[in-house]
This record gives C-alpha cells, sequence and structure tokens, in this order.
C-alpha cells in the first residue's frame, strides 16, 4: 500500500493531488490506527534534510524561472522556482507519510511471516529486516566508541574540520565491529538450521481480511487509472 | 556421544594450528568442563564439535568428528543442528532479530527445520519449562536482560532437542546476576541428564556443573579427567586457569595451619 500510495504521489501532479493522497492514505489511516503524532513528526523528521535541499535548489536555481521574487547577491529567487519546489514537496510529504505508516504498524516479525506465506524465500526476507535491525546496534556501538575515544583524548567537538578529523577514526572501529558480529551472527544462524534447503513450517500468520485485500487491490488499480487519467486530461485541478 | 578423533584444525590465513591432534570422547549425559587460557584452543574447540569449523567458518580440519559413532563430515550443517547445538558468549547476537516474542524466538530452530506445527509447539514448551522462563514467552527478545537473552537463546537450542549442547563461554559477557541465572539454569539442565560440552574461564561455574574437565594449552591436551581432582590439581594455574574458590580458601587455610574438621566445614560452605 505504501508503494501504490509513492506511486501516486509521482503520478498525481500539482499541490492538490498529493493533497487529497495524504488524507486519504496516511492521515486518516493513521488516525484510526491511532499513531498520527507520531506518524506526523516520524515523517517530517525523515523528509526534512531532502524538503529543505528542494527548496533551495528549486527557489534559486530553477531554470525556467522568470518572476524574481527577491534577489540575494547574484542569485534570483523565481516565482516558479517557488511554485515547482512546493509541488515537489507535496510530493515528498506524501512518499515519506505513506513509508512512515508502514514502518509504524507493521512489526518486522509479521512482514518476515507474511512474505514468506506469499512464496518469498525466508532468506531474502529476512536480509530485508535484519539491515534494518542492525541500524540501532550500529549506533549504540558508534556512541559508545565516540565516549571511549573522546574519554582518551579525542576531540570531536569544535570546527567541521576538527569534527571531521575526529570522527574518521570511529569508521574503522564501527565497521570491522559489526562484520564480527555478522560472523558471530551468521554462526548462530547456521547452528539453528536457517540454511536448511526447502520450506520452513510457519505457525502462524498475520490476518489478512477480505476488506484489507480489496483496499490493497483498489490501490494498485488506482496507479494506472490515474496514470490513464492524467495522460487524457481527465483530472483537471487534480492533474 | 560426539568424539573427536585426532583432530587438528587451523583457521583459513591463519600461520598455525589452533588445535594440535585432540581426542577427546563427550559420553551421552555427561556435563564435561573446557578450561584452558584465552587462545587456548576452547572456542576453536566448540567449532570443531558443533561442526561450523570446517563447514562456516572454513579453515581446514584433519581427524574425525564422529556422532555416535558416525563420521560427521558428510553432514551439512543444518543436518547437524538438530544434533548438536551451540552458544556462544554474545547473547545479543545469537537472537534472530526477527521474531517478535521470545516464543517466536525460541520456534525459529524448529520452524527452519520444517517440523510440524503441533511438534513445535510441544518443544517450545518444553525448552522454556526446562529452563524456567515460561513467564518470559510473550515478551519482546530484544528488550530482555544479557542473562535472561543468554537463556532465551539456549532455550531455542533446547527446542531443536540436540543429543549434545556445546557452549562457549556463556556467562562471558554477562553480570554477576546474569551468570548466576545461567548457571542455575544450567546445573538443572545438568541433573536432568542433558549432555553439555562447556568452555568457560569461571572455574566456579565449572565445578558446580561439571562431573569432568579437561584443559586445554596451545591447542593440546593438557589435562582430562573427574572435575574435583582437575580442579584441585596444582598444575592448572601452570595452564592460566585459576583454580574455583573453594580450591584457593582450601589451600590458604591449611597454609594457615587451619585443621582439618574445620577446613571441611570451609568447603562445605563454599560449596553450596
Amino acid at each position: 500500500m505504501a508503494a501504490a500510495s509513492t506511486a501516486m504521489a509521482i503520478v498525481l501532479g500539482g499541490v492538490i493531488g498529493p493533497a487529497v493522497l495524504v488524507l486519504l492514505a496516511v492521515v486518516i489511516p493513521g488516525l484510526v490506527a491511532g499513531i498520527l503524532p507520531r506518524l506526523m513528526r516520524t515523517s517530517l523528521l525523515l523528509s526534512l534534510p531532502i524538503a529543505i535541499s528542494v527548496l533551495v535548489v528549486n527557489l534559486f536555481f530553477y531554470p525556467a524561472g522568470r518572476d524574481v521574487l527577491f534577489q540575494v547577491g547574484p542569485i534570483r529567487a523565481t516565482a516558479e522556482g517557488l511554485a515547482f519546489a512546493i509541488e515537489t514537496l507535496a510530493r515528498i510529504g506524501a512518499i515519506s507519510g505513506a513509508v512512515t505508516l508502514f514502518y509504524l504498524t507493521t512489526p518486522p516479525s509479521e512482514l518476515v511471516l507474511d512474505l514468506e506465506r506469499r512464496g518469498v524465500g525466508p532468506r531474502l526476507a529476512f536480509v530485508a529486516i535484519s539491515s534494518v535491525q542492525t541500524v540501532p546496534a550500529m549506533v549504540e556501538r558508534a556512541t559508545s566508541i565516540i565516549a571511549a575515544q573522546r574519554a582518551r583524548g579525542l576531540d570531536t567537538e569544535g570546527s567541521f574540520r576538527k569534527r571531521l578529523r575526529g570522527v574518521l577514526p570511529l569508521a574503522g572501529p564501527v565497521l570491522l565491529g559489526s562484520i564480527a558480529e555478522i560472523e558471530e551472527r551468521t554462526m548462530a544462524l547456521e547452528a539453528r538450521g536457517f540454511t536448511r534447503p526447502g520450506r520452513r513450517t510457519l505457525l502462524w500468520h498475520p490476518p489478512d481480511s477480505g476488506r484489507q485485500a480489496i483496499a490493497r487491490w483498489l490501490m494498485v488499480a488506482a496507479v494506472p487509472a490515474l496514470l490513464l487519467s492524467r495522460a487524457v486530461g481527465w483530472l483537471g485541478p487534480l492533474g | 556421544m560426539l568424539t573427536l578423533e585426532g583432530v587438528s584444525y587451523r583457521y583459513a590465513g591463519a600461520a598455525r594450528a589452533s588445535l594440535h591432534d585432540v581426542s577427546l570422547t563427550f559420553g551421552d549425559r555427561e556435563v564435561v568442563g573446557v578450561a584452558g587460557r584465552s587462545e587456548a584452543g576452547k572456542t576453536t574447540l566448540c567449532l570443531v564439535a558443533s561442526g561450523l569449523a570446517p563447514r562456516t567458518v572454513g579453515g581446514t580440519l584433519a581427524g574425525r568428528v564422529l556422532l555416535d559413532g558416525e563420521d560427521a563430515a558428510p553432514l551439512a550443517i543444518h543436518e547437524l543442528s538438530g544434533r548438536i547445538g551451540i552458544a556462544f558468549a554474545s547473547p545479543a547476537t545469537q537472537l534472530s532479530g526477527v521474531a517478535g516474542s521470545v516464543f517466536e524466538e525460541v520456534a525459529f530452530g524448529p520452524m527452519n527445520l520444517g517440523l510440524p506445527r503441533e511438534e513445535i509447539l510441544q518443544r517450545i514448551g518444553e525448552a522454556l519449562a526446562a529452563l524456567r522462563i515460561e513467564n518470559l514467552a510473550a515478551r519482546d527478545p530484544a528488550r530482555l536482560s544479557g542473562g535472561q537473552q543468554q537463556l532465551v537463546s539456549i532455550a531455542g537450542l533446547l527446542a531443536l532437542r540436540p543429543s549434545h549442547l556445546v557452549l562457549d563461554e556463556p556467562t562471558a559477557h554477562l553480570d554477576p546476576e546474569g551468570t548466576r541465572l545461567v548457571g542455575e539454569a544450567l546445573a538443572r539442565l545438568a541433573e536432568g541428564g542433558a549432555s553439555i560440552v562447556i568452555a568457560e574461564q569461571k572455574t566456579d561455574l565449572l565445578a558446580a556443573i561439571c562431573s569432568r574437565i579437561v584443559v586445554l594449552d596451545n591447542g593440546r591436551m593438557a589435562m582430562d579427567g573427574a572435575s574435583d581432582k582437575v580442579l584441585a590439581d596444582e598444575r592448572l594455574v601452570e595452564f592460566g586457569v585459576r583454580p574455583p574458590a573453594a580450591v584457593r580458601l582450601a589451600r590458604a587455610a591449611a597454609e594457615a595451619g587451619i585443621p582439618e574438621p574445620q577446613r571441611a566445614r570451609l568447603r562445605e560452605v563454599i560449596s553450596a
């Protein structure tokens, strides 16, 4: 569903289209699931860096910009650039909202089970999940290494160059430590029969109601439908 | 019965072997401790005994590993997983990372083996009960203490019903409370007739649960005998192994001239 929302956000032009999409496919489901405040916060944080760069780049450097809003030295901010930036931001907002909704409502263990039930190999599903799961472990490791190196006099504050110099020695221990951990993880998995060929027994799978299946198919079907409508010009202000 | 016959093992890229001509038999229902200083070959012995070396780790193995008299060499690692279980020092890396609850974590191994659903459920129940962690079944494994996580990973192995359990320093990363928790659980498993090989630096833990101790030095067998004899042996210190507290206390008491009846009482207090 997140993938369908993303595709629709790209297909829909303008600001109103993605805004309607955010309302229907992100805000209302988020409200029903009772996670709207967290969803908004995470989604904003997720899209903030790219949103800022999109805004700055388009506002000042939009190639077809004519209508000058204001000028900073030789750089001109144009109205066309602003309009394009707002359109792109609306899409980014819809995409990050959809992805965050998926992340907040789908426990990894359930995703693995459901993917497996639908015939995806357990290894593929495992790789997808474990790569997400190792991020917090790496952050934790990096934090403790920084603390340990600071305790031994490493300067990680001050000017940008100084900080960069201070952070470089971290890369080695963090990466090597993670690789060493991967070896032990692999051994533990193999010792529990993970590499056995053939199907695993699935104890249970997340319930999948008829209504959910219909919603899913409707969203998937909406993508080519919107694509066609936009090409023909039926969408009016949404397109 | 798990037998190593003239086993030598060298890691890939290593200049010299980590195990030299080791011959050992781990009997059924026997709890054997493996002691020795760091780098003596304890972990390597565990990896070879469990079949992970050379299958997963690489390297070259000379000699034979026999399972109930059958050569283990042709068996794939997943075929061995139902016969020999191995646990490592770090609790966090042994959890599958894809299970949302302890129950699912323990189910991971039996699910991989493709066992029937009812049997898996029964095995999970038994494994949790054997370690007395039924109360943790619904908890998220990632949010447990180190000691509890280690018990969960051992339960995950028990659910595979291996004939031998190989534990490589299972308490090395644990605090005293976690060590006590795991130690007590292992003692119960040992009393229940499990076959365990446990490599450990903590000789107090070995003294509490093992009937036999093997000491490795520089990849070679240095000592092999009944637990109380080996742990009280004067040569233990030469092999970089610190004797258990009870032995050290008894020696100190003898040196201080405390008469035997009181010394016997001291030993009782310490081993309790």
